[in-house]
């Protein structure tokens, strides 16, 4: 734990190499510490709202990202996650499950995870027809019928997804109709293998090995749903258990200002795990390259930077 | 002479990312594309008796998920 990096980035989707690209070209000695690379981007299905590209999946945005940050040699250590972060006088240190590191200036781009429905049977049956990631196992359940729970976006990309694979494609959700985007909704409704469950709850999850079928209860009538797949969609939780250094708002987001920087001096934060308005991957990258770009400004007003 | 196969569908991010672990390794592997070959689905199903991808079997030992310190203990031996 010698070393003192200028610069730590946790994090490697949108914001964080967006952010390490920035870095490196203001040629900071810094290093990047993450769990994987693309982030949520990387399971992303269908992208149309990225400028530059009219169509591009997930995993090929992801990939050029990736390309981008390797065209610039960055250090990255992988797969690693922080548990804690502490401010020793003006140096940080970011804790990790693998070792520990000390910086000036630390960069949070840790994004979200999957929120759990904690429903009977979810727990069991996960990768046994329980999925969060549509993109990565959606292809196993060709020609079997499945079932989309959730009405926002990450619902409705899945639909899009599997109304095309699968016979039967049911989307259950909790409020009175879908939220996503109307271009979304609009392809998800005219699909004819689309049943739509509004207002309606997941009451367990059942099957023997694997997964068999889903209990739902809708204006307290139960029905029970004959699927083998079963993919959970219904928001994000920030990965920010360990910046609890940090103010949080009432979701666990890291509450940062219009210049990234948190409730900390020299600990910025960009993306997904912040407060920022929408989550998107064009957003998560400008908030990327401003959280850099400012933590660049601190750096060379504390004169951080001179050998 | 190692066997390695990687069951894989080609939009799961974490398959590539095992491939190209196991690739910069300097090791050849089988890849078997579930998502077009219902058989080989079923068997990865019946070898890890589940159903998320990636799963790579080394020497007949099966793993679910990418685990780089897996894959370095298996390659190792």
């Amino acid at each position: 734990m010698n070393k003192v990096y200028d610069l730590i980035i946790l994090g490697a989707g949108p914001a964080g190499i967006t952010a390490s690209v920035y870095a490196a070209r203001k040629k900071l000695a810094f290093l990047v510490i993450t769990v994987d690379v693309g982030g949520q981007a990387a399971l992303s299905g269908d992208i149309e709202n990225y400028t530059g590209y009219q169509f591009i999946t997930g995993p090929d945005l992801a990939l050029k990202f990736q390309e981008h940050m390797d065209s610039f040699g960055i250090e990255v250590t992988m797969p690693e996650g922080a548990r804690e972060i502490v401010k020793l006088g003006q140096l940080i240190k970011t804790v990790t499950d693998k070792a520990e590191y000390l910086s000036k200036s630390l960069i949070i781009a840790t994004g979200k995870h999957p929120r759990q429905l904690n429903v009977e049977g979810e727990k069991e049956y996960k990768n046994k027809g329980v999925t969060y990631c549509a993109t990565c196992d959606g292809p196993l359940f060709r020609g079997k019928k499945v079932v989309i729970i959730g009405g926002g976006n990450s619902a409705l990309d899945a639909t899009l997804q599997m109304m095309n694979i699968s016979p039967e494609v049911h989307i259950v959700n909790i409020a009175s109709q879908l939220t996503g985007d109307p271009v979304m909704i609009e392809k998800v409704k005219s699909s004819p293998a689309v049943k739509i469950w509004n207002n309606s709850e997941v009451e367990k999850i059942y099957g023997d090995t694997f997964v068999q079928g889903l209990q739902i209860k809708q204006h307290d009538k139960i029905f029970n749903l004959d699927v083998e797949g079963v993919f959970i969609e219904i928001g994000l939780i920030p990965n920010a258990e360990f910046a609890s250094c940090l103010e949080q708002n009432k979701w666990g987001e890291i509450m940062v200002d219009c210049y990234n920087k948190t409730s900390v001096e020299g600990i910025f934060a960009a993306g997904d795990v912040t407060n920022v308005p929408e989550k998107q991957i064009i957003i998560a990258c400008g908030e990327g390259s401003k959280a850099c770009l400012t933590a660049f400004k601190y750096l060379s007003t504390h004169r951080f930077l001179e050998k | 002479m190692m066997e390695i196969k990687i069951y894989s569908t080609p939009t799961c991010p974490y398959c590539k990312m095992a491939k190209d672990y196991i690739s910069s390794k300097g090791v050849s592997y089988q890849n078997i594309d579930v998502s077009s070959d219902q058989t080989a689905a079923e068997e990865m199903v019946k070898v890890s008796g589940q159903m998320g991808v990636p799963v790579i079997v080394i020497n007949g030992q099966t793993m679910v998920g990418f685990d780089k310190s897996r894959i370095d203990a298996l390659l190792e031996v």
